[in-house]
């Protein structure tokens, strides 16, 4: 299944590109962070971070369906 | 649009306009400014970076909130992107109400709920040549002190 992800600040350093296709096997936002955070070697555990599907706020066990988008969001710093 | 960014100085006279209202007995405003250190360390520079896409919904959201909350007249939230130099404003919040008690309330929750809420970050440049993302490389060495809400 092909997904998109968008990478922020941190996350996006670490990663290299601020987006990707991917090809993946991951079937939840949770598997889909263990599949990168060794791939990139990002910092941040899962638990610091909350995670969006489709430009919301989503649960870390939804199921994912191909062509999804998908950002992780580390800690925030507004204001 | 209640809550949106800006990647330029953020107009504040125009923003202040939207809020009146003849039912208003006045209007509240709180502006977050680029200060020159944090956490012990001296900061020469600040760069915001935002997911606008859920950022924007959910900065709506909080205004919303709080037009529910307070009983307001109006209220409005604008947040800076790029790059920023010291005194440079970053956020400006504003809102207009009959009586003054509800807008001072409605402003501090709007401001607290953005800092907490909404998807953006601000990395800092320092004197010494360094820079770090405020909230998560310290927080990445020791997963738990600095949970978000």
């Amino acid at each position: 299944m092909q997904l998109k992800i968008q990478y922020y600040a941190l996350m996006r350093e670490q990663a290299g590109r601020s987006e990707e296709m991917l090809e993946t096997a991951a079937s939840t936002p949770a598997d889909l962070y263990g599949e990168l955070k060794s791939r990139y070697g990002f910092t941040l555990a899962r638990e610091q971070l909350k995670v969006a599907v489709n430009s919301e706020f989503s649960d870390w066990s939804r199921r994912l369906a191909a062509g999804d988008a998908v950002v992780f969001i580390p800690p925030v710093a507004g204001g | 649009m209640r809550f949106r960014f800006t990647e330029t100085a953020i107009d504040t006279g125009g923003a202040r306009r939207e809020l009146l209202d003849r039912g208003a007995g006045g209007y509240c405003s709180f502006e977050g400014w680029v200060r020159d250190h944090n956490e012990g360390l001296e900061v020469t520079a600040l760069e915001y970076e935002a997911f606008q896409e859920l950022a924007v919904k959910e900065g709506e959201r909080i205004v919303a909130e709080a037009l529910r909350r307070f009983p307001v007249k109006h209220a409005l939230c604008i947040h800076r992107v790029g790059a920023l130099s010291l005194t440079d404003m970053a956020v400006w919040v504003g809102v207009s109400s009959a009586h003054r008690a509800e807008a001072f309330e409605a402003c501090r929750f709007i401001i607290d709920e953005v800092k907490h809420r909404v998807p953006i970050w601000k990395k800092e440049h320092y004197r010494s040549g360094d820079s770090g993302w405020v909230n998560c490389e310290r927080c990445a060495a020791a997963p738990g002190l600095h949970e978000h809400a």
